[in-house]
């Protein structure tokens, strides 16, 4: 195999991880603040749709990313509402904003099945981005880098910064941070903004980036892997980089051996490796810990109201 | 202002009413949203929700599509009241189908009244063998059945594709990618000459007494309620979480599976790509709007088969394309969880103080 094949399945797997490690990101903040949205796949698919809309009308895929982030934000706040403020069980309305953001997304993305747009490019100029050997640092698109800078930058918040203890604590014991006058509510809702907002730029990175067109279910249960992938991570940002990277790996094999013609193996078999792997992984993380599970912040799921 | 208070008890009065506010609330909302999308949002609404029930001609087809919905949900309500989050139902219910029809292809040049009956057996089975993977990795290993059991559905989906392209594919089907059709032996017999309605039916309303007797009346039901509401008084009372986990995954997966197998052995007659339609998704909502109650799912299951039947309509009354239905279900659904706020708190009037 020669260098410049394994820069370009390099490329390949960067972009299949791209959107896992974003949306993942976003959720294991808001996991570290003590909410489970389970909605992360609907955020995900209002994002592509609104990204794709927006870039497919003003022809501007930039303001179309913009847009993914704001539709995932506003996605979550349906969440937020209804969990935080209404006190609704957390997993059956993460559900129900998986099941929404199905809906919608197909709604408004009927008008555009069939179109196509420019994809995102990459940053820099061609004479690096093109380069057969150094694409493999300089080849990337604008998400690619923002992806890897947020999370040293969420690595740094968590473990760093006084915001970030401050949110630790809301997700490690609510009824302490409240007491000591933190506004849990306030913080749980930034927290799930953040969440929707790297959703929605991730569900967007397949509308816009991996394949600039619209089909129905365009994410196909990545949100729910990047669910999975939080678990692996054992909430720690470091990790979740190496599991998301991983599962991008799993996905250019199936990509390669596609591509490759592989008959040995029905087509079918391969399309299940990502689930099945995380039924994998999800495993092996239990057997590695067999103490209950002191990795996941205490008042995971748990709603509070300070009456 | 307004101001929420707690209520000392639940209140049982809200506890009936707020699915009804909640229905109210989203053919609201539902004429609101398809309004502002430029679709006729009154009649679409009116379409989804209301002409399902004033046609009588529509009835049958209502009774179909909720048949399989009240099954799935009346399983997972069981699992849902002691805190068991299989929500890859729709999973069960493909492999439920693929083993009944697996033996409906063995037993294809077979006749005999008992072929319907292993059938549905074979789809209880593979819907519990699907439930049983979740079930054994959270009960050893404590991992998530939420996510195990929805990556199940993907897997099954797969299964399912695979299956119908290759090995089984009808070797008269012009290479469809579908099974063979079953014979007379095979199919769910209709209730009532030359129409849809078929034995799933009373199958459903059955099972939801079946589940109604035991989730109420036995000790089976109570220790699903204690160790949902109470794990810890569940320990001292001797209830294990790990046999609860163990019997509502594979109640739940067996009640998918057998309604998958009568999906595929009534409307569909064989096995397509095209057989998973989202029913075990669906039946999240009945169990919800139905208060996780046997007999609230029926309504539930009934509501949620209107949208479906109604969805049809729309689409030809206001060109409201299908997946309305699914944004207007997902509708329902929040607005039950937000009118749930109804039955622990309760709004009063209080002059501001000056």
């Amino acid at each position: 195999m020669t260098p410049e094949m394994l820069v370009s399945i390099f490329m390949t797997l960067v972009a299949a991880s791209t959107p896992l490690l974003l949306a993942a990101l976003g959720e294991l903040v808001v996991e570290k603040s003590g909410v489970l949205n389970l909605g992360v796949e609907g955020m995900m698919l209002c994002g592509a749709v609104a990204g794709f809309a927006v870039a497919f009308s003003s022809g501007s895929v930039g303001l179309g990313l913009l847009a993914a982030i704001a539709a995932g934000v506003a996605t979550a706040m349906i969440f937020a509402v209804l969990t935080l403020s209404l006190t609704a069980n957390q997993v059956a309305t993460g559900l129900a904003l998986t099941i929404f953001g199905i809906g919608t997304s197909s709604l408004i993305g009927a008008g555009f099945v069939g179109r196509t747009i420019e994809r995102l490019g990459p940053v820099f100029p061609a004479g690096l981005s093109e380069h057969p050997l150094l694409k493999a640092i300089f080849g990337h698109d604008i998400v690619v880098y923002l992806s890897l800078a947020l999370v040293l930058a969420v690595s740094l918040f968590l473990r760093r910064s006084r915001p970030g203890l401050i949110l630790r604590a809301v997700g490690e014991n609510a009824a302490s941070a409240h007491a000591i006058g933190y506004p849990v509510l306030a913080i749980r809702y930034a927290a799930v903004a953040f969440g929707g907002a790297l959703a929605g730029l991730g569900g967007a990175y397949f509308s816009l980036a991996l394949t600039p067109m619209w089909a129905d279910r365009l994410t196909a249960g990545r949100g729910w892997i990047a669910l999975a992938l939080v678990v692996f991570a054992a909430w720690r940002p470091g990790r979740l980089l190496l599991g998301a990277y991983l599962f991008g790996a799993v996905m250019t094999l199936e990509l390669q051996a596609k591509a490759a013609g592989v008959t040995w193996l029905a087509p079918e078999f391969l399309a299940m490796t990502p689930y099945l792997a995380t039924i994998a992984v999800l495993t092996m993380m239990s057997l590695g810990r067999r103490t209950g599970r002191p990795d996941a912040p205490a008042c995971l799921g748990k709603p509070f109201s300070a009456s | 202002m307004l101001e929420w208070r707690r209520r000392r008890e639940p209140s049982s009065a809200m506890l009936w009413l707020s699915p009804v506010i909640a229905i109210a609330l989203t053919m609201l909302l539902g004429m609101i949203v398809f309004t502002a999308m430029g679709y006729d949002g009154f009649h679409g609404v009116e379409s989804i929700f209301l002409r399902p029930f004033l046609e009588p001609q529509r009835w049958a087809d209502l009774g179909v599509k909720a048949a399989p919905l009240v099954m799935i949900a009346l399983g997972l309500a069981i699992g849902f009241r002691a805190n068991v989050w299989n929500i890859g139902a729709e999973g069960q219910y493909i492999m439920g189908a693929i083993a009944g029809t697996g033996v409906a292809l063995a037993t294809y040049e077979m006749t005999g009244w008992w072929i319907l009956p292993a059938m549905a057996l074979a789809g209880v089975l593979g819907g519990m063998a699907w439930a049983a993977i979740p079930a054994l990795l959270r009960v050893r290993l404590q991992v998530s059945e939420i996510l195990t059991s929805l990556m199940l559905t993907y897997v099954a989906v797969q299964v399912l594709y695979f299956l119908v392209r290759g090995p089984w594919k009808d070797p008269d089907g012009f290479n469809f990618p579908q099974t063979r059709m079953f014979t007379a032996d095979q199919t769910l017999p209709a209730m009532m000459e030359g129409s849809l309605v078929h034995l799933g039916i009373p199958v459903a309303l059955l099972i939801a007494l079946v589940a109604w007797l035991v989730l109420e009346r036995t000790t089976a039901g109570y220790a699903v309620k204690v160790v949902g509401l109470a794990p810890a008084a569940a320990r001292h009372g001797g209830f294990s979480a790990g046999t609860v986990t163990w019997a509502t995954l594979l109640a739940s997966g067996g009640l998918a599976g057998l309604a998958g197998l009568f999906e595929a052995a009534g409307p569909f007659g064989q096995l397509t790509p095209q057989f998973p339609v989202g029913y075990g998704f669906t039946a999240i909502i009945v169990a919800f709007l139905g208060r996780l109650h046997p007999l609230g799912i029926v309504l539930g299951g009934i509501v949620l088969a209107a949208t479906y039947v109604g969805g049809e309509i729309a689409q030809s009354t206001v060109r409201l394309p299908q997946a309305a239905t699914g944004m207007f279900q997902a509708l329902l659904l929040f607005m039950l969880l937000a009118t749930d706020v109804l039955v622990k708190y309760r709004i009063v009037w209080k002059a501001r103080a000056a």
